[in-house]
């Protein structure tokens, strides 16, 4: 079916300078329109997958004008930020009437979807830059939006390093447009395929791996991360850490290694030490932590290292020119998590903004026992808890599982052997999250803790339902061809994707 | 000439960064990453920067018989229009964040009450 890839942007766009003019009295209204848009593009994302389209926006071909281009990996991501907007949006419906001027929210939220869209689907990296601003900007606004002390100074140190990388992927963006005169990655990849890299494309490619790590937290680059992602309200929280990271931070960066500058056995190894660094120290970090938000965020670092690890290890095979099959088992294994931690990330998040609503605070030595007073809350978290864990049979235990093998096939033992060790302290972690908030003594003052209901339940339901029925997507081939490999053969054909691509 | 030009514009974003990480004053970091910006901007410019050269419009007489003289000369002369329309549309992208950096130093001043980072610090790092 053919559906208009501007379509991903100009909805969420039109919808959200639509939306404040709605203002209070239409609330409700403008509830109604910003969900039916958000479950609008899900459904159309969906049925992108696994096609190829280039679409020449105002009608002039390429080299003068402006592309937006979608393949195998751009369609995934499309879905994954679909789908974690859908059930955040859902969430929102309740959660955000503690907050006022929700039709503000609305607006912004949709906002930092069309931006996030537009980089997944952008074909120059000047466009790529524009749209990464505007998700940027409303994810400032947004983790600031509860406008308190602690949200306030998260959002400033947020706002000082989000412009210092944006500052740093523009001059990059300069210098790649002053060594090979185009912008379009197509034409960029062809010319550093004719001329060879030099310094001032080296230079480049430097400041796209600090700016993109920046904006993917990646240990040495996460210090805003523990302190954004928490201030945010719940549902924003499971965006910046469900999507946002990996949309603006990993989807660019490997795009912009993989298809146009192409992999290198200096650059991989960056890729594996950005990757080990981050699941090390982040899961470390996460363990001694007791605010259950600060405690997911600092695991979302841990988290977003098993990615870049497993692009990481693809990369390094490609470009030693080893086993392709191997390299696209690890590239398949870095994917297949990225789209987990979507998942029951965000689903973590949603249960923490309804442990929070039902309780009024964050740190789990106040909690306890609200296994009586929210069972479906519980049973949401555990099933989350359980495939960040790497449990078996929930999704996150495959995608470990893949990316362990890949690591053994690449002969790099430790790092499978360090892979397995942080998976067994992320167990720990949540089953101290799980035995401080939800078992143990319920306290005399939580004793009125209420269930969430209604369309909170369901976004949970719903991402809970998806944690299990995702491991279908490496069990089944059927799925596993018209989802996942779409996506990896992109990556593993390297530049010469992207000339296809546009027919050069 | 040009190598200095260049060297200049790395200086300044050099002190913009320093700037943005060393200062403790919320309104001078947010100077430094304007800073930043403007040097970016500056070294865009000067990519298509020609000495002596023209504006990039073909001028109607030339258009109507654009033989190869003409456009020889066009493109002899001409400057690169594009980086110009880049740093339009970044000068305009730095305006809405800068608006919105502002927006949030006059909050946190409103309640903290100093501008001094090291005094703004209830989240621990």
């Amino acid at each position: 079916m053919n559906v208009p890839l501007p379509v991903f942007v100009a909805a969420p766009l039109v919808a959200a300078f639509v939306l404040p003019a709605f203002g209070a009295r239409l609330k409700s209204a403008g509830t109604f329109l910003a969900n039916v848009v958000v479950l609008a593009l899900l459904g159309l994302s969906v049925l992108l997958l696994g096609q190829t389209q280039v679409y020449e926006v105002g009608g002039w071909s390429v080299p003068l004008g402006i592309n937006l281009v979608l393949d195998g990996f751009s369609a995934l991501m499309l879905v994954a930020v679909a789908v974690v907007s859908t059930a955040a949006m859902l969430f929102s419906i309740r959660y955000m009437e503690q907050y006022t001027a929700k039709t503000k929210y609305l607006s912004l939220f949709l906002l930092m979807v069309a931006g996030m869209n537009g980089v997944v689907l952008s074909g120059d990296v000047f466009n790529l830059y524009v749209f990464l601003e505007i998700a940027s900007i409303a994810s400032y606004a947004l983790v600031g939006f509860g406008c308190d002390h602690e949200e306030l100074e998260a959002s400033f140190k947020y706002m000082v390093l989000g412009s210092i990388a944006s500052v740093f992927i523009l001059f990059g963006v300069a210098l790649v447009y002053g060594n090979t005169g185009s912008l379009n990655m197509a034409y960029i990849a062809r010319a550093i395929q004719e001329a060879g890299m030099n310094s001032g494309l080296a230079l480049a490619l430097s400041l796209f791996v600090a700016g993109f790590g920046l904006k993917a937290a990646l240990v040495p680059f996460h210090a805003w991360l523990p302190d954004a992602h928490p201030s945010a309200p719940a549902p924003i929280s499971a965006m910046l850490s469900g999507v946002l990271i990996k949309a603006l931070g990993v989807y660019a960066l490997s795009r912009l290694i993989f298809n146009v500058f192409g992999v290198s056995v200096p650059i991989a190894w960056v890729l594996i030490a950005l990757g080990v660094l981050s699941m090390v120290i982040g899961v470390f970090l996460a363990v001694g932590q007791w605010d259950f938000k600060r405690l997911l965020a600092y695991h979302s670092i841990s988290q977003m290292g098993y990615v870049v690890l497993g692009l990481g290890i693809g990369a390094l095979i490609l470009a030693r020119d080893g086993n392709r099959m191997w390299a696209s088992l690890a590239i398949l294994g870095g994917l297949f998590h990225l789209a987990n931690h979507a998942v029951f990330k965000s689903l973590l998040f949603l249960t923490s903004g309804s442990v929070e609503m039902a309780t009024g605070t964050r740190q789990l030595k106040q909690m306890g026992g609200l296994v009586e007073r929210m069972p479906l809350t519980r049973a949401a978290s555990a099933v989350a808890s359980a495939s960040i864990a790497g449990v078996p049979p929930f999704n996150g235990f495959w995608s470990k599982l893949i990316l362990v093998i890949a690591a053994v096939q690449a002969r790099l033992f430790v790092i499978a052997a360090v892979t397995v060790l942080v998976s067994l302290v992320t167990l720990l972690s949540f089953l101290k999250v799980q035995r401080y908030v939800f078992l143990g003594e319920l306290p005399d003052n939580l004793r009125g803790a209420r269930e969430s209901k209604g369309s909170m339940l369901l976004a949970m339901g719903f991402l809970a339902v998806l944690c299990l029925a995702m491991s279908l997507l490496v069990l089944l081939p059927g799925l596993r061809e018209t989802v996942l490999q779409p996506a990896v053969d992109v990556l593993l054909a390297g530049v010469g994707y992207s000339v296809t691509l546009v027919k050069l | 000439m040009n190598a200095m030009l260049y060297a200049l514009c790395l200086l300044l974003f050099m002190i913009g960064l320093y700037c943005a990480v060393v200062k403790k004053n919320m309104v001078k970091i947010v100077l430094g990453i304007v800073v930043m910006e403007y040097a970016v901007n500056l070294f865009l410019i000067m990519l298509g920067y020609r000495v002596g050269g023209t504006a990039p419009i073909l001028g109607a007489a030339d258009a109507d018989g654009v033989d190869r003289v003409v456009a020889d000369h066009f493109l002899a002369t001409a400057v690169d229009p594009l980086p110009q329309a880049l740093v339009l549309t970044a000068i305009v992208i730095s305006l809405g964040s800068l608006a919105l950096m502002i927006s949030i130093c006059i909050r946190t001043y409103e309640k903290y009450g100093t501008f001094d980072i090291t005094e703004i610090r209830r989240l621990r790092g």
